[in-house]
């Protein structure tokens, strides 16, 4: 018995020792400051910032002096870190996330033929470019769905992918591999997109679609800001330019401008401050506000869809958005 | 020299598979002149390679037989007016790879006048070899078994390169199809014609006619017809799908196996042509007629009449449906081309290009969706693969977005003859899944 606990014992310290030593002898130098980059990291190994992983990402950044900042899916915060690691000044970056720029699913859009192949876009876009009537729609075969590395995409019912924003960390991805390039990247949290990127004439897109942009330029005509130009029969929003006041959500006929913005806040005149310039009026795109020159004026809430014009107008600054103070 | 003209004993190649081939609706009809259409809709593209420039203008005349497009680069040929009347449109217009391409729409006059250039030539046989490439290339002559390979590209075989086999292929081994068949039985002097063009541009001393052993009465005629020509064999070969595909063809007739990895016939010192292809250059060198029709079988279960059609290049398909009775039931499902190689379409405003050999029209009776299943490995389609290849594999690396395994397992080798899948107890699509895996990888190379 005794002989036993011994020798287990034995060759138990023997081993530990051999191991021990051999941790010493053969261990590999590396810079500590590699693995502090990568705990920071994500770890997804998302490739997005140009290197094959994390780990190969933070051997660049402490050896090479690669960017601070090339960790889309880290964000601001993993800047942030890295560059403090680093001793180096962290950079701004700017947030995205990404966004389906098709609004027409199994009930909007019509369909060319049945689609009965293997159930990914690309292999559909193989027969005749995908079912879909319309050539530059989202086939909704999922293909964003299985290359997201953050779950941020699932299919909805209507056949159209959605993007989780809380999710998504803009890394660009499904960008990439979506065959129709029906996702684009917009600056996180812009409120008012046009989800269509289809070029044909209206008359084709409403052959096809229902909800399709038709190329009136309507919403060129109506925006205050010049954020939207047609592009070859498509509106194109820039983002740099829109400052959401929803006007074209209301203008667009096939309702297909949207707006994410749940609530816009309407308009508001403090009766007290208003002196009834009227400026305001005249400056209203939607015929909301009203009332006799020289005496405070009101706001229609119905017609008021809050793009806060009138607000920027006001000589006295009588006029607030919905709570503000 | 021993005389070739015999038939030898039957040869194989590994794999393969044996569908009904119903050749039976069509293979007694003769070929039936369509009647000139209204409008003609005359793709750009028709062939593999470069797409054609316009060289007419919507409001131009033009003649039959008048260059309308002209072929950009090497690897490309012209596209010639069908028929005389006036350019209406120069646009995009549908087309069977089922997206919209550019195509010139001609208002036929009715009159089918020739154009001036056309002419007859005494010369023919005097001609120098570059010289007959160069009317080849000129009549838009491109191979005719469906995958429009520009013709002229395949017999200028670069320096160091002898090809001292031509094999004339007339094997038709997919079902329903008989344009082929037709054609060497109702003008088998045209396709010995173009047969001995060939041979005179590439001097090969050896020739094979190879027809499958279903077709007897073509094979009889082209012994027949061939005379005593101790350097052409007919040879009559096993009936199996895909007996007429080029490296196939290749291997059952002169044992020689074309390099894997976009090796060429020309690498083994042969070229096949199709049938169709030999008699358009027939026409092309002696008539100076460019290739501007064709043989189209009209065919399946669901269309009333099945027929052997000439059809005027551009002629929309649904003209051919009316003129064969139309469909017996609703559309099931309309493929250009073969049941196993061909193309589905969803429209029937396609035209007849030069590579359309048939149209297959199944009721919806015929074309029940199957549900796909777990593969049970039972290894059937491996061993139908006559490229030799794994499907059952390259289909798990597609499934899972593995390309560079795919690669390395010679996905890009796939001839895309769809036996595996047609073989595939589990119904699993195993041609689309190696179809996407080759078009990934080669995008991939692109890219880098």
């Amino acid at each position: 018995m005794i002989e036993a606990v011994l020798t287990l014992s034995g060759i138990g310290f023997l081993a530990s020792l051999g191991l021990g030593l051999a941790a010493k002898r053969f261990a590999v130098r590396q810079n500590p400051l590699i693995e502090k980059v990568e705990e920071v990291l994500p770890g997804v190994n998302c490739g997005v910032c140009g290197w094959a992983g994390c780990s190969a990402y933070a051997r660049a950044v402490v050896e090479e002096g690669a960017p601070a900042n090339a960790c889309i899916p880290g964000g601001q915060e993993a800047a942030r870190l890295v560059a403090e690691i680093m001793g180096v000044e962290a950079s701004q970056t700017e947030s995205y996330v990404a966004i389906v720029l098709c609004k027409g699913g199994t009930r909007e859009a019509k369909s060319r033929f049945e689609y009965r192949g293997v159930s990914d876009c690309k292999a559909a876009m193989l027969i005749a470019g995908g079912g879909k009537s319309c050539t530059y729609g989202c086939l909704g075969l999922g293909t964003c769905e299985r290359v997201c590395p953050f779950e941020a995409i699932r299919l909805a019912e209507n056949g159209l992918p959605a993007v989780d924003e809380e999710r998504c960390t803009g890394c660009g991805i499904c960008v990439t591999n979506c065959p129709k390039d029906v996702i684009r990247l917009a600056p996180r949290g812009m409120g008012i997109h046009v989800l269509c990127h289809s070029h044909d004439k209206g008359g084709q897109v409403k052959k096809v679609c229902t909800v399709g942009c038709i190329g009136c330029g309507a919403c060129v005509r109506i925006c205050p800001y010049e954020a939207l130009s047609l592009d070859d029969g498509l509106a194109v929003m820039d983002y740099s330019r829109c400052r959401e006041c929803g006007l074209c959500v209301d203008q667009c006929p096939t309702d297909n401008i949207t707006s994410l913005i749940q609530g816009q806040p309407k308009s508001h005149i403090n009766p007290d401050r208003c002196a009834g310039h009227a400026v305001c009026e005249a400056a209203c795109p939607v015929d909301a506000i009203s009332g006799e020159p020289g005496k405070p004026h009101v706001v229609d809430e119905n017609r008021c869809t809050g793009c806060r014009i009138c607000r920027s107008f006001c000589p006295v600054g009588a006029i607030t958005m919905g709570n503000e103070e | 020299m021993r005389s070739l003209n015999t038939t030898r004993k039957v040869r194989h190649f590994r794999g393969g598979v044996h569908p009904q081939d119903r050749k039976d609706l069509s293979r007694d009809k003769a070929i039936e002149t369509l009647t000139l259409p209204q409008r003609l809709v005359v793709p750009l593209s028709q062939h593999i390679g470069a797409p054609c420039e316009p060289v007419v203008s919507p409001g131009d005349p033009v003649k039959k037989g008048q260059k309308i497009g002209e072929a950009k680069g090497f690897v490309s040929v012209p596209v010639h007016a069908p028929t005389s009347g006036e350019v209406l449109r120069v646009g995009n217009s549908p087309h069977p790879l089922g997206r919209l391409l550019p195509a010139v729409e001609i208002e036929s006059d009715g009159v089918d006048e020739w154009a001036d250039d056309i002419h007859c030539r005494e010369d023919s046989a005097s001609l120098s070899p570059d010289d007959l490439r160069g009317i080849i290339r000129e009549k838009g002559v491109v191979g005719m078994g469906g995958a429009t390979f520009p013709t002229h590209v395949k017999l200028s075989p670069p320096e160091g390169k002898a090809i001292d086999t031509l094999i004339i292929n007339g094997a038709e081994c997919e079902p329903y199809l008989t344009a082929d068949y037709r054609l060497m039985l109702e003008e088998p002097e045209k396709l010995i014609g173009g047969m001995r063009i060939m041979t005179a541009i590439l001097g090969v001393e050896r020739v094979f006619i190879a027809i499958e052993r279903n077709k007897s009465e073509a094979i009889e005629k082209m012994k027949k017809n061939l005379g005593n020509d101790p350097y052409v064999e007919v040879a009559a070969l096993e009936v199996k799908y895909p007996q007429g595909a080029e490296k196939q063809l290749i291997k059952t007739l002169v044992n020689r196996e074309v390099p894997s990895s976009g090796g060429l016939p020309m690498d083994v010192g042969v070229l096949v042509q199709n049938v169709g292809t030999a008699a358009a250059i027939d026409q092309a060198v002696r008539l100076g007629i460019p290739l501007i029709e064709r043989v189209v079988t009209v065919t399946g279960e669901g269309i009333r009449e099945p027929k052997n059609l000439r059809v005027r290049i551009g002629t929309p398909i649904g003209i051919l449906l009316e003129y064969c009775g139309g469909l017996t039931e609703g559309p099931g499902k309309l493929i250009l081309g073969g049941p196993m190689m061909g193309l589905s379409q969803h429209t029937t405003d396609v035209p007849v290009i030069k590579g359309t050999s048939g149209i297959v029209v199944l009721p919806p009776s015929q074309v029940q969706a199957e549900e796909t299943q777990a593969c049970i490995r039972c290894g059937t389609c491996v061993r139908v693969c006559p490229m030799n290849l794994l499907p059952n594999t390259l289909g798990v690396f597609a499934t899972r977005g593995l390309l560079e395994q795919a690669e390395k397992f010679y996905v890009l080798d796939c001839i895309e003859c769809g036996s595996c899948g047609f073989a595939c107890p589990a119904k699993i699509p195993l041609v689309h899944l190696i179809r996407y895996a080759k078009a990934e990888v080669l995008a991939k190379k692109n890219r880098s």
